[in-house]
């Protein structure tokens, strides 16, 4: 993999024996391992939710308003069986849980993706060119984590209006100075090392250091950051819709599904809101577990 | 340590300063407020009337200083829907907030700080691991949702405990509290669990990390060789030493509660600030959402300043300046 005649490469990827080491060391917990084959079959059920499901729950014209709020195993006019039952607009709820999934992950993922580019290149900046640079991003990131996450989104959600792409622009803005912080903390200690001196002794330009250099000895602690991120993001994507600010009555996301079950709930119709739960449920737990299990392995003081 | 408080407030003015410009730049610039003022089938001179008693025809800057000058007054205009003031609106519905809010912190005191306490003290013990396992699942679980299972369970199911409200209040110095009265108290108790739940996990592996982190350290082992007992060493050593960095999660926490609360708060339609927020979102009400936003930012840059300075205080090593 590496080439190692070339400055550049050199010092870019681990070992393979080290990234063999850090698979294994990962399998070791087995929590993790089921966490991480649970999210791969959630993954794969998102993403082939169009042919899996048995119905298109955004298609109001496959939708049969009689059949609405039917139980679990309820078989439907055409046969249909609705094995978690259906919501008030007679949507069969295990095919609006596949697709709700498909938005969760995507909202998670490109959001957290978003935020942890933004997030490290300001942190990498502020490490690496010092001085008012450095005070301009750190004192924005202080200014933005003074505050919680819910209430970034809030503040980002009153300004630019509801809907679901808002909600992912709301969670990168509510989302980035986490990894800001936490790459230029990193950055500051690597930034001392030989590798980098040699490299600036080698008169490589400024962002090929950068980039090439810093970037991927600071890499280990945003990956884990992004995957935690990444569950929050659903988390928070869910809890945004329940409160009517994220995905539309239409096209329900997992949180819209919850919410609409909510007024059923009280006359005992638990399955609209408990089965959408229980998916994002597992789906966060899952992202947690293989997190904590990436944190565990790739925390360089546990590497010894 | 005078002259590090007082940059301290200074610095917690600038941060109150640029909030108003972001919020002002937000919702004036941004999020246009002629199409939300005025009835789209207003004629032009209806327009220009309203235009004109809103500021709106005035430099960007001006607006910015009549922003301010209402801010620094408490004046943020009459709510749309209600047709009040709308720091009056915020202000009535503080006390439940905050009843919430402190009861959700204490709850998650109670059960948070024994048991993260018992899982450090004893990590190899399977009750131990448990404890750990099901604070993933404290922070994994959507409290929304968990706060619908409640319901579910609780009020459906069983029927022990009301769905919504605040129910019978009792009056102390002109506000209302629910805590006082029995039924009251009994509306409290879900909303408040439902609030504690990510806190409590929260605070356990806090504290659980603390105890490891000073279980190993020289005075522990020092206070064991003077043949301290267990107790002694655990309640006074130990303890002391883990409180500062709790003590400051928790005073942030605090802040953090009251935002989430707006979550809990929509499920069982409890009549707090975080309800009216949603609502004035989903209605466009924009002056109850700029006095719910800068009400919170006063409040964020308070608390923190109130950290920071216990922080001083508490312990002599933490110095503001060398920070600065």
């Amino acid at each position: 993999m590496a080439d190692h005649n070339n400055p550049d490469t050199a010092t870019l990827l681990p070992e393979p024996s080290r990234l063999a080491k850090g698979i294994s060391d990962f399998f070791r917990s087995p929590a993790a391992a089921i966490g991480l084959i649970v999210l791969l079959i959630i993954c794969c059920l998102a993403l082939f939710a169009p042919w899996i499901s048995p119905q298109n729950p955004y298609d109001l014209m496959q939708l049969d308003i009689m059949d609405g709020r039917l139980p679990p195993g309820s078989e439907s006019m055409t046969g249909l069986v609705y094995q978690l039952g259906t919501d008030s607009q007679g949507r069969d709820i295990l095919s609006g849980i596949l697709y709700g999934l498909r938005t969760s992950l995507l909202v998670g993922v490109l959001s957290a993706f978003a935020a942890a580019i933004i997030g490290t290149t300001a942190g990498l900046f502020a490490a690496y060119m010092g001085r008012r640079t450095e005070t301009v991003i750190m004192r924005l990131v202080d200014l933005q984590l003074s505050f919680p996450t819910i209430l970034m989104a809030l503040m980002m959600l009153a300004i630019l209006g509801k809907g679901v792409t808002n909600v992912v622009i709301a969670l990168i803005i509510a989302e980035w100075a986490t990894y800001a912080r936490t790459v230029r903390a990193t950055a500051l200690v690597e930034r001392e090392k030989e590798y980098i001196e040699a490299a600036r002794m080698m008169r490589l330009p400024g962002w090929r250091i950068l980039f090439r250099h810093l970037l991927p000895n600071c890499l280990a602690p945003v990956i884990v950051i992004a995957t935690m991120q990444v569950a929050r993001a659903i988390g928070l994507e869910a809890t945004l819709s329940f409160l009517g600010l994220g995905a539309s009555v239409t096209e329900p996301s997992l949180g819209m599904l919850i919410s609409t079950g909510y007024q059923y709930l009280l006359t005992g119709l638990y399955w609209i809101s408990f089965f959408p739960g229980i998916a994002l449920l597992v789906t966060i737990v899952a992202i947690n577990l293989v997190g904590d299990r990436l944190r565990d392995v790739l925390n360089p003081r546990n590497a010894s | 340590m005078v002259t590090s408080i007082i940059r301290r407030l200074m610095q917690a003015m600038f941060v109150i300063l640029a909030m108003t410009i972001i919020v002002f730049i937000g919702v004036s610039v941004i999020g246009n407020p002629v199409d939300i003022l005025i009835n789209p089938d207003a004629n032009q001179a209806e327009r220009a009337r309203v235009i004109a008693h809103y500021g709106l025809d005035q430099p960007l800057w001006m607006q910015y200083l009549l922003f301010l000058k209402g801010l620094l007054q408490g004046d943020f205009g009459n709510s749309f829907v209600y047709g009040r003031p709308a720091l009056g609106l915020i202000l009535e519905r503080l006390p439940a907030t905050l009843e919430l809010a402190v009861t959700a912190l204490g709850i998650a005191i109670i059960f948070g700080l024994p048991l993260g306490l018992y899982a450090g003290l004893y990590p190899n013990r399977i009750s131990s691991k448990l404890i750990m396992s099901g604070s993933i699942l404290g922070f994994s679980l959507p409290t929304f949702w968990v706060g619908l299972m409640l319901i579910m369970v609780f009020s459906v199911e069983l029927g022990w405990l009301p769905t919504n409200g605040r129910g019978p209040t009792a009056e102390v110095m002109g506000i209302q509290w629910s805590f006082l009265t029995g039924e009251g108290l009994r509306h409290l108790l879900l909303p408040a669990f439902n609030l504690a739940l990510f806190k409590t996990s929260l605070i356990m592996r806090l504290t659980r990390a603390g105890i490891q982190e000073v279980l190993p350290q020289d005075y522990v082992k020092f206070a064991r060789a003077k043949g301290l007992r267990e107790q002694r060493v655990i309640a006074v050593h130990v303890l002391k030493n883990l409180m500062i960095p709790v003590v400051t999660i928790i005073g942030l926490e605090f802040g953090s509660l009251i935002a989430f609360s707006v979550v809990t708060e929509s499920i069982f339609a409890w009549p707090g600030m975080g309800k009216l927020i949603i609502d004035s979102i989903n209605l466009l009400d924009r002056p109850v959402i700029v006095a719910y936003l800068m009400m919170m930012v006063l409040l964020f840059v308070v608390l923190n300043f109130i950290i920071d300075v216990c922080y001083t205080i508490l312990d002599p090593r933490v110095r503001l300046d060398a920070k600065a």
